[in-house]
């Protein structure tokens, strides 16, 4: 071992005495997406697993952290954790470690369900010790991570607050590109061109409005900074040990970019700053989706990724495979009628048969298939040992694991074909439809914005097939249960639930599909494009030196705006998850957490948090005034602490105050009436002190007659309070 | 050999990574890796040339394998098959000498009447030849079996000497020891190759003659840089050599040894070959035919330099001769690299957008790594051994390997 680190470390030989003592350059590959957007597949095997032209992805990530010189990794299984762990065996990761100049060491954990949590563990297991590479096993590469590496070293000798180092890749500057290409949302980063600092950084989930929002110290503190939307973000991070803590810390943090990486560069109390490095001749891409998985396949077939071709690396207990004309992958041992035509950019796996005047374009078939007579395959992948029979046609879908196609079945763009799923004679499984052996769990969080495991996803393997066949028969499921050659027609022949469209509705389907977009939409995303842009280039603000880049970005307009309304919005989510029975304590610190990243006042947290006891409050009530009253008073008992939290001083309870009177008027009108009543409710639980209310009712004398209304409709209450005042004044004296 | 595994599978990850590559340090690598595979391996009691001949072959078979295109690997492997038979023959040979020498010494007095030692060292000389090529008429007509002799010969060395077993495995070290030294030599004679080459650089360029070269090869380099130490004054025109622009490096260091230098395009070769004397390029392999494996675009400059009737030389150390022929199926001719070397693929990436057509990618982008150039081309081969046309390819590479080496596979145990 020591030898090998001698030999790595003999590139940056010469250095002073720190590159002695350096410590192996170790990697964090997280073989958990942490998302759904490949299910129905991932309920039956990891993502990670899942073949990209016939090799599995963490095979690629892994084999290109080797080549990048990387001494150990860690994978960090989370669901499925043993077939994870199986395929590292079987491949050869692990085991052997004589052979290897990597060492592959599987880190198990299942109760982790974000990148967050991850790293938490991570940082509790206590084994990186200096910088280390943060990859998610789905990520296809061949860069070289020298420069990069080194980039990050001697930022670090200077500025120890530089933790991370992201990849970025130069792309086609056009807002369709990342929509149309990975299926991606568009990011926008902001980045200082002399020091590459990361300033700014957002995915733009919505899409929709296109003005970014940047704060203005960001253009305060830096004189010049580029906005690029023309940057892909490869998710290949070099980052010190330094992040781990910091995840630690913030155990709130979840996604890597939503949370962590906005965490840093909003909050500026911490001072850590990000950076990014430019890629240019070399690969990265990150499979998110199936449109992503589609487009990297592709590049894989037409050689971006050399040396990670299919006829160069062969992995593991891999196929030899050779390269034809028109970029036409063949395994060795490949039956092919003289009669099929082979259309360009497709792979054939090993042992793999195709009948008779068969057409396969544009397509991966695995190894192991079986290809009956007449069938036209185009711009699919089919996996190992998938059925085919006469006459099927399947286009731009994604056939799994032994698939069973039955004469005629015809397979419509967009369909996810999980494993072992029947089909029946002449069936068509229409477009976009998700079909697998496991039931879509009815319970699953709608909220697509939210990233969480596999948490049913503990199923190592599927059902066997008899219980499935009792199970399909359900009325609600469009599945038959009968021996299905006995069905001539129908459109019901499939063995297995096919899955309800997702909640995002039929809209969102052809997003992130294999399928191309339809021609229709295509033109209805240029057409949202070519309007925004002229709104956009009339907003444009220039009211600061800034360059811009120069391809294309005039879309992108610096509006200053206020973050209050968002703080807001994302305390009451807090709040709703405290509902849900997250502990106080957490609470407040979440709080705490917010109000930082946002920059604001505790007097503005006060009112916020006021704001959601009062919503929760109001939504409970179902609207009756008796009701509301009763609930607000058990609200307001049960979080009076919380509040208390942010209400020591009289400016914050005047800010309640405020705010309550602002509710009353815009937001929640069913309070008007009670206000009277719940403020003396509010003084009784110690939330608002004497001193508040009556500084309250002193401001709003020289208001308007509109603003009065509450001082008013308190008027007694008041009152009463002034002369217990007087009367404490009295008792002093 | 279990000690070697690890080193064996080192290197052919290296290999299947595309990490070492040039056939100069892929020779010497495997030369490296095949030295410290003959120096770990225990020599059996008998049959020791065999079995290490099947180690270096069961070796070779994977480094082959890892990197088909560089055909260099293949070369060592076989250049070190032939050098374990070479000195398993001449260390019996070296008996026989003995043998024979104390004969003569014995036979003084008969005036040299006696011719019988003498025949028995030229029968063993012609199957030590034997041995080494492939069978010629001649020694179907001679008709004796190569067995018989070897195993007269051992005999005789034996009975002569008197040697006891103890001796034996003196020999067996001494086997190993002479395949490990003569490996040394294969090495060296890599490392020296241009050396030897630019030798004969002042013979081949004349005064005042440009010359035209197309990428950058470390061997025309040298030769160019022997031909300048002479004091010769000539002009190079460098082809750049897309798309890895090698060209522009082999510029820069000829203009730093004061050459005069041009550069241009390849697609300018043409327009440029009437004032070119000589075509002096590198190649990755010379097949057994005389044709060659050579950067892209190689084949467009020997189609210009025959059209304008310009020398058309390629400079090449022995480790890049191949006993195969293009048409071999082993042969694997060409490999395609990343496309990024020609595009940008940030620039390019709309049109490597799938989703917006029917899944049909409409840009492909090509980018071989090798041209292949016919032996009619090549109007000569400068070696470490001299210079050599197409046509004497064949006879120079029976010189270097066994014949039934061509194929390396591991025999069956049987």
């Amino acid at each position: 071992m020591s030898q090998k680190k001698s030999r790595g470390g003999a590139a940056g030989a010469g250095d002073d005495a720190e590159d002695l003592s350096r410590s192996p350059l170790q990697a964090v590959l997280l073989a958990d997406s942490f998302t759904l957007k490949f299910r129905p597949i991932t309920l039956e095997r990891p993502k990670v697993l899942l073949p990209l032209v016939n090799v599995p992805m963490i095979d690629y990530t892994l084999s290109w952290l080797e080549t990048a010189g990387v001494e150990e990794v860690f994978v960090f299984c989370c669901a499925h954790a043993q077939q994870v762990k199986e395929h590292l065996e079987d491949a050869g990761w692990t085991g052997q470690p004589a052979a290897r100049e990597m060492a592959v060491t599987a880190v198990e954990s299942h109760d982790a369900i974000s990148a967050g949590d991850a790293l938490r563990v991570m940082y509790g297991r206590g084994v990186i010790h200096g910088d280390f590479i943060l990859i998610s096993g789905d990520t296809v590469s061949n860069m070289s991570l020298k420069d990069a590496l080194q980039e990050h070293k001697d930022r670090r000798k200077k500025d120890p607050l530089a933790v991370m180092t992201m990849i970025i890749k130069h792309s086609k500057p056009s807002i369709l590109t990342h929509q149309t290409r990975l299926g991606n949302d568009e990011i926008v980063m902001a980045i200082a061109p002399e020091t590459k600092e990361l300033l700014y950084y957002e995915d733009r989930a919505d899409g929709s409005h296109l003005c970014v929002t940047i704060d203005k110290d960001i253009l305060a503190s830096n004189p010049t900074l580029q906005l690029h939307n023309n940057m892909e973000d490869c998710y290949i991070d070099i980052c010190s040990p330094e992040v781990l803590s910091l995840f630690t810390d913030n155990f709130d943090y979840q996604h890597l970019r939503r949370h962590f990486v906005k965490g840093l560069l909003v909050d500026d109390i911490m001072g850590y700053k990000i950076y990014t490095h430019e890629i240019c001749s070399s690969y990265a891409a990150r499979i998110d989706n199936f449109r992503s998985y589609d487009a990297v396949s592709k590049d894989i077939i037409q050689r971006w990724t050399y040396p990670m071709v299919p006829d160069v690396l062969s992995f593991g207990n891999c196929h030899e495979v050779k390269l034809h004309r028109q970029g036409i992958y063949k395994a060795s041992d490949v039956t092919l009628s003289h009669s099929a035509q082979i259309g360009a950019n497709s792979v054939i796996g090993n042992a793999t048969s195709i009948g008779e005047h068969c057409k396969i374009s544009n397509s991966v078939i695995g190894a192991g298939c079986c290809i009956g007579k007449n069938v036209i395959i185009h711009g699919s992948y089919i996996w190992d040992n998938v059925i085919i029979e006469d006459g099927c046609k399947v286009s731009n879908s994604l056939v799994g694991d032994d698939v069973h196609l039955r004469a005629g079945a015809i397979v419509e763009p967009g369909c996810i074909l999980s494993f072992k799923i029947k089909v029946g004679k002449n069936v068509v499984v229409p477009a976009y439809s998700k079909v697998s052996l496991l039931e879509k769990p009815s319970n699953e969080d709608s909220d697509e914005e939210l990233e969480y495991a596999d948490t049913n996803s503990g199923v190592t393997d599927s059902p066997p097939f008899s219980s499935m066949r009792s199970n399909a028969g359900r009325p609600a499921v469009p599945s038959k249960d009968d021996d299905l050659g006995a069905s001539e027609t129908g459109t019901s022949g499939v063995l297995g639930y096919i899955w309800a469209s997702s909640d995002t509705g039929t809209q969102e389907d052809w997003r992130q599909s294999i399928a191309p977009i339809p021609k229709e939409k295509l033109q209805e995303m240029q057409h949202a494009v070519s309007v925004d842009d002229d709104n956009g280039s009339e907003e444009d603000l220039n009211n600061r030196q800034y360059e811009q880049d120069h391809d294309g970005d005039s879309e992108i307009s610096v509006v200053e705006d206020d973050d209050y309304t968002k703080f807001e919005k994302e305390v009451e989510e807090t709040f709703q998850r405290a509902l849900d029975g997250i502990h106080e304590d957490n609470l407040i610190l979440e709080i705490n957490a917010l109000r930082l990243s946002y920059s604001l006042q505790h007097a503005d947290c006060a009112g916020a948090v006021f704001y959601s006891v009062m919503r929760s409050a109001s939504v409970a009530a179902q609207s009756t005034n008796d009701n509301l009253l009763k609930t607000t008073a058990d609200a307001l008992a049960k979080w009076k602490d919380l509040l208390r939290n942010y209400t020591k001083t009289v400016d914050e309870e005047m800010e309640i105050l405020l705010k309550f009177e602002e509710m009353c008027q815009e937001t929640t009108k069913e309070f008007c009436s009670l206000f009277s009543k719940i403020l003396p409710y509010l003084y009784d639980k110690d939330v608002v002190s004497e001193d508040a209310i009556l500084r309250w009712a002193e401001e709003k004398e020289n208001a308007d007659e509109a603003d009065k209304v509450f001082v008013k409709q308190s008027d007694a209450f008041i009152q009463w309070l002034k002369e217990a005042e007087e009367e404490d004044d009295d008792e002093e004296e | 050999m279990p000690d070697v595994q690890p080193l064996v599978s080192e290197f052919v990850l290296k290999l299947k990574r595309r990490k070492v590559e040039g056939s100069h340090a892929v020779a010497r690598q495997t030369a490296e890796l095949l030295r410290s595979v003959v120096s770990q391996h225990r020599m059996g009691s008998t049959n020791q040339a065999a079995a290490l001949a099947d180690a270096i072959r069961s070796v070779g078979e994977q480094l082959i394998s890892a990197n088909p295109i560089e055909l260099a690997v293949g070369n060592i492997v076989r250049r070190v098959l032939h050098i374990i038979k070479e000195e398993d023959i001449s260390s019996t040979a070296v008996g026989i000498e003995g043998l024979s020498v104390t004969v003569d010494s014995d036979d003084e007095y008969d005036s040299g009447n006696d011719d019988h030692p003498t025949l028995s060292a030229a029968v063993l000389a012609s199957h030590a030849r034997n041995a080494l090529r492939a069978p010629s008429l001649q020694t179907l007509l001679d008709d004796i079996p190569v067995s018989t002799a070897l195993s007269r010969s051992a005999s005789s060395t034996g009975d002569s000497d008197g040697k006891t077993a103890g001796d034996k495995s003196l020999k067996t070290r001494k086997l190993k020891h002479d395949v490990i030294a003569a490996i040394g030599d294969l090495i060296e004679e890599i490392d020296t190759c241009y050396d030897q080459i630019s030798e004969q650089a002042v013979e081949l360029i004349h005064q005042n003659e440009v010359i035209l070269t197309l990428g950058r090869s470390r061997t025309v380099k040298e030769f160019l840089y022997a031909a300048k130490e002479k004091k010769r004054s000539f002009r190079v025109f460098v082809a750049e050599g897309s798309p890895r622009y090698q060209g522009h490096v082999l510029a820069k260091e000829l203009v730093e040894k004061g050459v005069q230098t041009t550069v241009i395009t390849d697609s300018a070769i043409f327009a440029m070959i009437s004032r070119v004397n000589m075509v002096i390029v590198g190649a990755h392999a010379i097949m057994a035919n005389g044709g060659v494996i050579a950067p892209v675009g190689m084949n467009m400059v020997a189609l210009a330099a025959q059209k304008h009737a310009v020398p058309f030389v390629v400079v090449a150390g022995s480790h890049k001769l191949c006993p195969l022929y293009p048409h071999n199926p082993e042969v694997l001719l060409n490999e395609l690299k990343s496309p990024s070397d020609l595009l940008d693929f940030g620039e390019f990436s709309n049109c490597m957008n799938f989703s917006t057509q029917d899944g049909t990618p409409l840009l492909n982008v090509v980018n071989p790594t090798f041209d292949y150039v016919p032996p009619k081309l090549v109007s000569l081969f400068v070696t470490d051994t001299g210079g050599h046309s197409p046509s004497y390819m064949y006879r120079l590479i029976s010189e270097y390997y066994s014949a039934d080496d061509l194929v390396v596979q591991r025999k069956s145990t049987s």
